[in-house]
């Protein structure tokens, strides 16, 4: 069973007036099988958080520690990480022109299998997960995330993490920008790796929407750079009825 | 991240492009400096004296060529002077020097089964070449001419395709890193004849190559491509002149060019130039960059000179793109290691523009040439 822990995280970016402390010290374990939802206002450092497990360069790790399975992420470059099992869908997916979805996707899964998949398989595996997320085969032709709107683009995300099928899965704002719909194909796609019960989900939001889908286990709130409050699904309702500011002096 | 310039076009009223000067006696040129536009671009301290048009050869390049069916090629033919002038030093300088004409002929009517593979091969002498390419009326051929090892090489080649006639020319420059290689390319169409042309330019220090097409008749139809790969400190250069002297015909310019590496620099130039009379005229020209890494620069130079407004069409674009730490990162993130990534960037880049080429069996060995440059490890 997969854990992912993180101790003590602390992480500065590098500003025009110096170093900027963004996270203050954040205690985290998420294992395999479960769901935890992080919920916080705009700026409180999610996405740093989820950006400095991943291994940006643009975060600097001042303190703390991140183990997955006992390893130290910490020392691992981005794609060793990723070949170790930490997948992130991020809140703005890149675009690479002159790259097609297919051509990425397959680079990107021999790399993380370690060896290149049997190309019949391969077709096969590629053509249902698409089905199953609703993207039209004919994007596997297109560059990877040029021109896709924004729900194209999560919808790609977890097609990423549904064909790569991570330990530790940190899905940053998936749900935003997704219609009815597109929001209960994709939570559906998410619920299928989960219910393999191999990866632990980080599910970083800001609507209890996607929970009543995706139904968390726990859930985090998040303030000022770190955890400031911890419960069950509860905790979600909460926050939607009465916002952030009733932990702001805790 | 991609910066795109696309100029307005306006016609002009013509005007006298005559060369100032048009001979095979290098003599008649001033010496060029990096004053003259031609040139500006250029580091001619790195040309090993070649634009002093006086340089005298230590030696020659290997020649080789496979024998097809419906074509002949003389290796050493008489040096007659029933030739068009060159419009530089350079060009007139290697002429003046060489002492023999190396001539492949494609018989009139033939349609040739298989490419015929010019190879020339330095082994790090100065030396200097004239490769005329003759295409028959109504023949058509595939000719690859390979350029390999190390050489100051200054070898111009002469393309005429007879009415009718049509072919594919790849000239593959895929030089030591030592290699300094300069070239006129001129192209002269008869009538309905088509060229495509390909410059694929991977290796060298300075490679220098100026492809031009004339039409001789109306009906002229003229491709060119370039792929074009710079390394760190590399310059790699392609000054193109198409000259629309002729009703009805067409041309097409695609570029594309990767740099890689600190100091590579990259230069294109697309002159276009439609005549007064040439009315009909279509033509499009693109250049694309792609800054894969370090601090390259890519100079891109569209060029459009309109006399008459009785055109088809006419058009240009240049963009210069950069892959960028937030790609990089979006990759890795996805387990692909930096130099799998730019590979797959790279390639991606270029895999249109082989399909274009569509000389399948140069498509290998330009991607795996690429592949083993990246990184700077030729
Ligand atoms: N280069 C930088 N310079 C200055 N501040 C920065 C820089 N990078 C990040 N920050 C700041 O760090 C804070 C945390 O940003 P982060 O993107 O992690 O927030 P978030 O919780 O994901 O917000 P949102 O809900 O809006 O996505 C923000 O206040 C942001 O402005
Ligand atoms: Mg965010």
């Amino acid at each position: 069973m997969s854990v992912l822990v993180i101790k003590g995280l602390t992480v500065e970016v590098t500003t025009e007036d110096g170093p900027k402390e963004i996270l203050r010290g954040v205690d985290l374990t998420v294992k395999a099988g479960e769901i935890h939802a992080l919920m916080g206002p705009n700026g409180s450092g999610k996405s740093t958080l989820a950006y400095a497990i991943a291994g940006h360069p643009k975060y600097t790790i001042t303190g703390g520690q991140v183990s997955l399975d006992g390893q130290d992420v910490l020392e691992m470059s981005v794609d060793e990480r990723a070949r170790a099992g930490l997948f992130l869908a991020m809140q703005y997916p890149v675009e690479v022109p002159g790259v097609s979805i297919s051509n990425f996707l397959r680079t990107s899964i021999t790399a993380i299998r370690g060896e290149a998949p049997n190309l019949r398989h391969w077709i096969k595996e590629l053509k249902e997960s698409m089905a199953g997320l609703q993207i039209d085969p004919q994007f596997a032709e297109r560059n990877v995330n040029e021109g896709f709107s924004g729900g194209e683009r999560k919808r790609t995300e977890i097609l990423q993490m549904e064909l790569i099928n991570p330990k530790i899965a940190v899905l940053d704002e998936t749900d935003s920008g997704l219609d009815v719909d597109a929001l209960r194909v994709v939570s559906e796609g998410i619920n299928r790796v989960c219910a393999k019960g191999e990866t632990g989900v980080l599910l970083i939001t800001h609507f209890t929407r996607i929970l009543k889908y995706v139904k968390p286990d726990f859930v985090h709130v998040f303030y000022d750079g770190r955890i400031v409050r911890e419960g069950g699904p509860e905790l979600a309702d909460d926050i939607e009825a009465n916002g952030y500011a009733q932990y702001v002096t805790a | 991240m991609t910066e795109v310039k696309e100029r307005e076009v306006a016609i002009v009223p013509p005007k006298d492009h005559t060369p100032v000067v048009r001979s095979l006696d290098p003599s008649d040129f001033p010496t060029p400096t990096s004053r003259d536009e031609e040139f500006r671009f250029t580091p001619m301290s790195r040309l090993h004296n070649l634009h002093q048009g006086n340089v005298t050869a230590t030696g020659s390049m290997a020649l080789a060529v496979n024998k097809v069916a419906g074509s002949s090629f003389e290796i050493a033919g008489a040096k007659s002077t029933d030739r068009i002038g060159f419009t530089d030093k350079i060009a007139a300088g290697a002429w003046s020097q060489l002492e023999a004409v190396s001539t492949l002929t494609i018989e009139a009517n033939q349609n040739l089964s298989e490419s015929v593979v010019v190879s020339i091969v330095g082994s790090g002498d100065v030396a200097f070449g004239q490769l005329d390419i003759n295409v028959e009326k109504f023949a058509s051929a595939v000719v690859i001419v390979d350029h390999i090892g190390a050489a100051t090489y200054a070898g111009n080649i002469d393309i005429n395709v007879a009415d009718g006639g049509a072919v594919t020319v790849v000239s593959l420059q895929d030089w030591d890193a030592s290699a300094v290689h300069l070239a006129q390319h001129r192209i002269t169409l008869g009538k309905d004849a088509s060229v495509k042309h390909v410059s694929v330019t991977l290796g060298g220090d300075v490679v220098r190559i100026l492809p031009s097409v004339h039409y001789a008749a109306p009906g002229g139809q003229a491709e060119l491509i370039g792929l074009y790969f710079a390394g760190a400190g590399q310059h790699t250069e392609h000054r193109l002149f198409v000259d629309h002297s002729e009703a009805n015909c067409r041309s097409n310019v695609v570029y594309k060019g990767a740099l890689d590496g600190e100091d590579a620099h990259t230069v294109w130039v697309g002159d276009v130039l439609i005549r007064a009379n040439a009315i009909g005229t279509d033509t499009y020209e693109i250049n694309r960059n792609l800054v894969l890494s370090g601090g390259g620069r890519a100079d891109s130079v569209p060029n459009l000179e309109i006399e008459t407004g009785e055109i088809v069409g006419a058009g240009h674009a240049s963009t210069t793109g950069r892959f960028d730490d937030e790609q990089l990162f979006y990759l890795q993130s996805r387990g692909i290691n930096e130099e799998e990534a730019r590979k797959l960037v790279l390639r991606g880049f270029f895999e249109d523009l082989l399909g274009q080429i569509a000389v399948p069996e140069i498509n290998d060995r330009v991607r795996d040439s690429i592949e083993a440059r990246l990184g700077g490890r030729i």
